[in-house]
């Protein structure tokens, strides 16, 4: 019998004294409440001690609902591309989307310039280039909306089925969005760049000072353990670092937009709310990326490099010095 | 013998409803809307749910299923497991303890109870919050989050009452 509030009204309508069988009914109702409240409590605890059993279940309860979400989210999809052009029908149509498509093009061959344009320095540098490991994909449709409030992260419907693993990185045509955390069968969970959790190893692209960005569960994450003396300034483009050997070098992240004595704020490329389909890339450098360097949880004040501490890859550090002409001022634009 | 089991399976499908419908709106909650900053905003529209259904038909909403509504609402989420859970718990506690003040009373009272319950849910989901990750978190979505499920409520009120009166009867 379900434990409700039926028998307790029922009870106390029922004429005379209660009988034992209520009285340990009732006790036991009580000891459901308190008993179910210490659970969560403990699930809580449990999560926090990044126990497996608690990533297990919310990996299942995820798979079972995702194809439930799935068929929502697409008739959700056209619903909204409806109103979008009827918005566009009420706007100067024509000329709005060219300029947005021309702008996306545009954008896209900047990435590929300056990439293109980072790489002949480092090669010209380099006597013997390696070629990086080759990357390959998976499309998935995002599933659910980022938490809010509790959490930036949002379900994809593509699982270890697809072949998805931890710790991938998540792009779309602009950049980087975040990793995987979190793989079920079919379906999968993307921890953003804004995540509090996040740790994204990434560096200036024009100074190659290297850093982490640290997401905040705000709008707009932070760079922070910059070298001392870095020179940063508004505008400037972040892209991944390399290091950690979890992302690939070069992957376009974000732009500072607000640098101060405190911290240093960058805006992502990749506007999270808008996501509709994402790709997911395996670029073969999971090596390091074990359970235990994934950890997720960590206290604010320590903050660790996801997976692990830079593991100094083939390519040196270097202390930056900004070249004559380049160097700028945190208070110029 | 027929009919019996029919008649059976009807009233436990009806019976059923108003837990079925939360859960609903969660999935709802979670299903990808693409709205500029709506995601931060979202209404805890299974907090409505409880509510409601603990206020009007305690007997079809057991203990249990709020736990379970709870878990599925965090595994969705992305939150840490265990906080909206103990949240709806408590929620749940303190509107079974107070369900008689708002029977029969105008809908301006039961929405007015609901705000002051919806406050207490967000402040203790804010604390937990900033307790399981050690740092304080800003206060500023949960806030907006609150006014949401404020102005949201009456609509899904009006819902569930309808749903009550006809399915429920």
């Amino acid at each position: 019998m379900p434990i409700g509030l039926r028998e307790d009204s029922l009870v106390k309508q029922r004429p005379g004294a209660p009988t034992r069988v209520d009285v340990i009914r009732n006790l036991l109702q009580r000891f459901a409440y308190l008993g179910l409240i210490l659970a969560a409590f403990g699930l809580m605890m449990l999560g926090k001690a990044e126990t497996v059993i608690v990533e297990e279940v919310r990996a299942r309860i995820n798979d079972a609902f995702a194809p439930i979400l799935e068929a929502i989210a697409e008739p959700a999809g056209t619903v909204r591309s409806y109103l979008d052009e009827g918005r566009q029908f009420l706007a100067i149509h024509e000329e709005n989307q060219r300029l947005m498509q021309e702008n996306q093009r545009l954008l896209k061959w900047q990435t590929v310039a300056r990439k293109v344009e980072e790489e002949n320095v480092v090669l010209r540098d380099l006597l013997n280039f390696k070629v990086g490991p080759e990357a390959s994909y998976v499309a998935a449709r995002v599933i659910s909306d980022d938490g809010g409030t509790f959490s930036e992260s949002m379900l994809v419907y593509a699982g270890n089925r697809e072949g998805v693993k931890n710790g991938q990185a998540v792009v779309t045509g602009e950049g980087l969005v975040g990793r995987i955390a979190g793989v079920a069968h079919r379906s999968a969970r993307v921890l953003l760049l804004t995540d509090l959790n996040s740790r994204i190893p990434v560096m200036i692209e024009n100074s190659r000072a290297r850093g982490i960005l640290a997401g905040r569960n705000e709008e707009k994450p932070i760079l922070t353990k910059l070298p001392p003396g870095t020179i940063v300034s508004p505008g400037d483009r972040i892209v991944t670092s390399g290091h950690g050997g979890a992302f690939p070098q070069g992957i376009p992240v974000g732009l500072v937009s607000a640098v101060n004595d405190a911290l240093v704020e960058m805006t992502p490329f990749v506007d999270s709310q808008r996501l509709e389909i994402i790709r997911i890339v395996d670029y073969g450098l999971e090596g390091i990326l074990d359970r235990h360097r994934l950890r997720t949880d960590l206290p604010k004040e320590d903050i660790p490099v996801v997976g692990p501490k830079p593991v100094h890859t083939s390519e040196k550090m270097r202390t930056v010095v900004p070249k004559p002409g380049m160097e700028r001022r945190p208070s110029e634009p | 013998m027929k009919p019996a089991f029919w008649q059976r399976l009807d009233l436990w499908a009806r019976n059923i409803s108003p837990v079925g419908l939360t859960v609903v709106l969660i999935l709802i909650s979670v299903v990808p809307t693409h709205i500029p900053g709506y995601a931060s905003i979202v209404p805890q529209l299974a907090l409505m749910g409880i509510f409601h259904w603990t206020v009007f038909r305690p007997d079809l909403f057991p203990i249990w299923a709020v736990f379970l509504i709870g878990i599925l609402q965090d595994s969705l989420s992305g939150a840490p497991m265990g906080l909206n859970t103990m949240v709806y718990l408590t929620i749940f506690g303190v509107v079974l303890g107070q369900r008689r003040f708002f029977l029969g009373k105008t809908f301006f009272v039961e929405w007015l109870g609901f705000n002051i319950i919806c406050a207490g849910a967000a402040i203790q989901a804010w604390l937990l919050l900033s307790a399981y990750h050690v740092h304080f978190i800003a206060p500023g979505p949960v806030f907006f989050q609150y006014m949401m499920s404020m102005g949201v409520y009456p609509i899904l009120a009006w819902i569930m009452g309808r749903w009550q009166s006809s399915v429920l009867r």
